[in-house]
């Protein structure tokens, strides 16, 4: 097969570059250990409101500065609507669907997942500024699909930190 | 390449504008085809237009009447007609014609031919039927447990049998050629269109198994549950390499036409035909890319298909050196000079086909770099179902693919219905203007998109939006270049009008076929065998699909259908 030598150049250097995106994307994944929603469990779709987590969707203190949501997707609410966070904690999001698929997603943060019924999507975040944040479905369910959203307010620190 | 010269109409008082006696048996049902996808384009663009509007804030909606008031009823058929029947028609009717043209004999069996019509208009009509009843608001990505009407289903199992005929016909007719002509090399042309067929019959086997195993069964009450991750796996399997199903045409018309447009010659065929064969094996394994954050998905699978995207980038970056150089040959025995300045010897203002073309591949470019974001799984997290993805989208199938094909539109329609090209000057502004408004629209939606507007969604009374002041230059964007491609295309409808029932051709015409500029002399068998390529594509898309859906199948929880419209 003969091949001109400018597009051979060309070739490697194509392949070159493509090869080197595919390792700082796996590096990026294992190395610096930026992980995708896997697999966080099941439930069983015709039970899950009266099993827990999911028959008390709420805002849970785990710990000092730990916090967990679970909450319920469906058509076109999310529950709980709004959530009450203060600023600096680490929370984890635990959300399943009663029907169809939907969407999760925080603006101008990495919180963009699906949330699909029988699975729960477990989501991890740090909300670091006090502010109000939109929570928005976005992933078709439907007619009233663009009115699904809810809301993230996260609150000054209540208790000063220097207390002695 | 083509040893035999093109066969002469037979005899000799034959008027010269007659269709040369190759083409004439397989003429009509190709023009049925292509005139098909010119109407479906018109009726899919009206509602594309209303969309871009409502991203402005301007809903339209509310004077239209009976259900054509339901946006996400328009969106259904918008993504529907536009994305599966518009290119699927469309490129039925062309890849006949280059296997006509490329093996010079007509195609195998005109029966089958006119069996695929009639297929495909079925299923056509039950589509449209079903989504204009408002029975199927469902998208065209259909994800269950949203339940459609049966006849939704249906119709998608009838157009994508219309395609497998089509690919069955094709290859009925190489295997009749490869008899008669059992030493000699597949003709670049046709091989390229086998290579389209073969890729999409083993993508499109996801898109079956999804229909006729859960979906139809399910909508038409024989089973009561559906497995609703395993189906959007499925329709994953077949909706990422369906984008190449697209493209290829596309490249096809780059490689093999194109360069004869511009009176140049095809820079190296061995490498087009190791572009097509890569295309066979690399395209289906990717399609996880767009389940990055769904739930249930094995983490290491996504990093597999992550890296298998990058790896079909290549036939790609192949294909950006060849055609260009290609194009340049031609450029420069135009009298074209200099590193740069060679470009400006095309004919950019005079010849509305290759202008077409030309300004596809460079909006292809563009969209290209996109779609390297879109599937870096950590980048992903920012733009996953914003309204950035809709504008990659659309610079590639919108802009690349669509402006192809109406270029090609522009040489095709003449050539078989024998009348003269109407309009050549609109037809330069047509292109043109298709070019900006895409362009314009996608930088609108890429703006949106970072700012995190979601797509699919009906902003003009989304409660929240109003909240995001920063959508708005982008929504006013994607509206104008909306509204500058519904222009756009209501003169390139016009245009096809006016010379299919315009004046008779004055001189015979020829299908466009570069000849090689380096002979392939030693080219390599391989290089001409699509079967042994096709079972390595079987064999990676198994390993890389396989064991995800298997265990969806086996372990996860399914259910009822929701109506929710
Ligand atoms: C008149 C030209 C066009 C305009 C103004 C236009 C506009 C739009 C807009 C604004 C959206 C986003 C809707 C939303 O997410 O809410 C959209 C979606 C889409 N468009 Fe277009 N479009 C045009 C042509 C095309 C063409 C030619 C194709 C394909 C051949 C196409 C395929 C799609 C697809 C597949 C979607 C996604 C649908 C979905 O998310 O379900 N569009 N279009
Ligand atoms: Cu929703």
């Amino acid at each position: 097969m003969d091949i001109d030598r400018y597009e051979r150049t060309w070739i490697f250097l194509s392949a070159a570059v493509l090869i080197a995106l595919m390792l700082a994307l796996t590096y990026s994944i294992y190395g610096l250990d930026i992980r995708l929603i896997g697999d966080a469990g099941q439930v069983d779709p015709a039970f899950v409101t009266q099993r827990p987590p999911f028959d008390q969707p709420g805002v849970y203190e785990e710990g000092p500065g730990r916090y967990r949501v679970v909450m319920i997707a469906r058509a076109w609410s999310f529950q709980p609507a709004e959530v009450r966070l203060p600023a600096g904690a680490e929370v984890t999001f635990q959300v399943t669907s009663l029907d169809v698929i939907h969407g999760f997603r925080v603006p101008y943060t990495t919180i963009n997942q699906m949330i699909v019924p029988g699975q729960v999507s477990e989501i991890r975040y740090r909300f670091d500024e006090p502010g109000e944040h939109a929570l928005f479905c976005h992933e078709y369910c439907g007619v009233g699909h663009h009115v699904m959203e809810g809301r993230i307010i996260v609150e000054p620190p209540t208790t000063p930190a220097a207390a002695h | 390449m083509n040893p035999q010269p093109h066969p002469q109409p037979p005899t000799d008082d034959a008027p010269a504008r007659e269709l040369s006696s190759l083409y004439r048996p397989d003429s009509l049902h190709i023009r049925c085809f292509i005139y098909i996808s010119f109407v479906l384009l018109a009726l899919g663009g009206v509602f594309g237009t209303l969309q871009a509007l409502d991203k402005m804030g301007v809903d339209l909606y509310q004077f239209l009447p009976g259900n054509l008031e339901l946006y996400y009823m328009g969106l259904t058929a918008h993504g529907v007609v536009l994305a599966l029947l518009f290119t699927g028609t469309f490129i039925i009717g062309f890849l006949s014609l280059a296997v006509v043209h490329g093996l010079q004999r007509p195609l195998a069996d005109r029966g089958l031919a006119w069996a695929t019509l009639a297929v495909a208009v079925t299923g056509t009509v039950a589509l449209l039927v079903t989504i204009f009843r408002n029975q199927a608001t469902v998208l065209f990505t259909f994800y269950a447990p949203l339940k459609a009407h049966p006849g939704f289903y249906a119709g998608l199992v009838l157009v994508a049998l219309a395609t497998w005929m089509a690919a069955l016909n094709a290859w009925l007719t190489w295997r009749a050629w490869k008899r008669d002509h059992p030493h000699e090399r597949t003709p670049l042309m046709a091989f390229a269109a086998l290579c389209t067929w073969a890729m999409w019959f083993l993508a499109s086997l996801g898109l079956a198994v999804a229909l006729l195993v859960y979906l139809l069964p399910w909508s038409l009450g024989d089973e009561a549950q559906v497995n609703h991750l395993l189906t959007r796996a499925l329709f994953w399997l077949t909706g990422h390499p369906l984008v190449y199903f697209w493209l290829l045409p596309a490249y096809l018309s780059w490689y093999t036409m194109l360069p004869a447009q511009v009176g140049g010659r095809l820079f190296s065929e061995s490498l087009a035909r190791l572009v097509f064969l890569l295309f066979v094996v690399l395209s289906t394994p990717t399609g996880l890319h767009h389940m990055y954050v769904d739930p249930g998905v094995a983490h290491g699978f996504k990093v597999l298909h992550g890296v298998m995207t990058y790896a079909v980038i290549f036939p790609s970056l192949v294909t950006a050196f060849t055609v260009v150089a290609s194009v340049e040959e031609g450029a420069r025995r135009r009298g074209g000079r200099g590193y740069i300045m060679w470009l400006l010897a095309l004919p950019w203002l005079s010849n509305p086909s290759v202008a077409g073309q030309l300004l596809g591949m460079l909006i292809f470019a563009m969209g290209g770099i996109t779609g390297l974001i879109n599937s870096s799984l950590n980048m992903n997290l920012v733009v996953h179902n914003t309204l950035w993805v809709v504008g990659h989208l659309h610079t590639q199938v919108a802009g690349a693919v669509t402006l192809t094909f109406m270029a090609i539109s522009y040489w095709l329609v003449p050539f078989l219905s024998g009348r003269e090209l109407w309009g050549r000057k609109w037809a330069v502004f047509q292109v043109w203007s298709w070019f900006f408004g895409t362009a314009i629209m996608a930088r609108g939606m890429h703006w949106m998109g970072l700012a995190s507007a979601p797509r699919r969604t009906f902003l003009t009374y989304a409660p929240y939006a109003e909240r995001f002041s920063e959508w708005h230059w982008g929504g006013v964007l994607t509206a104008a270049g909306g509204v500058i491609l519904f222009i756009s295309g209501g003169v390139f409808l016009f245009v096809m009008l006016r010379t299919i029932f315009g004046r008779r051709l004055a001189q015979p015409m020829t299908v466009p076929e570069a000849q090689p500029l380096m002979e392939p002399g030693a080219m390599p068998r391989w290089l001409d065998r699509i079967s042994p390529w096709f079972a390595l594509g079987l064999a990676l898309s198994a390993a890389a699909w396989l064991p995800s859906l298997w265990r969806m199948a086996a372990e996860y929880p399914t259910m009822p259908g929701f109506q929710l419209w």
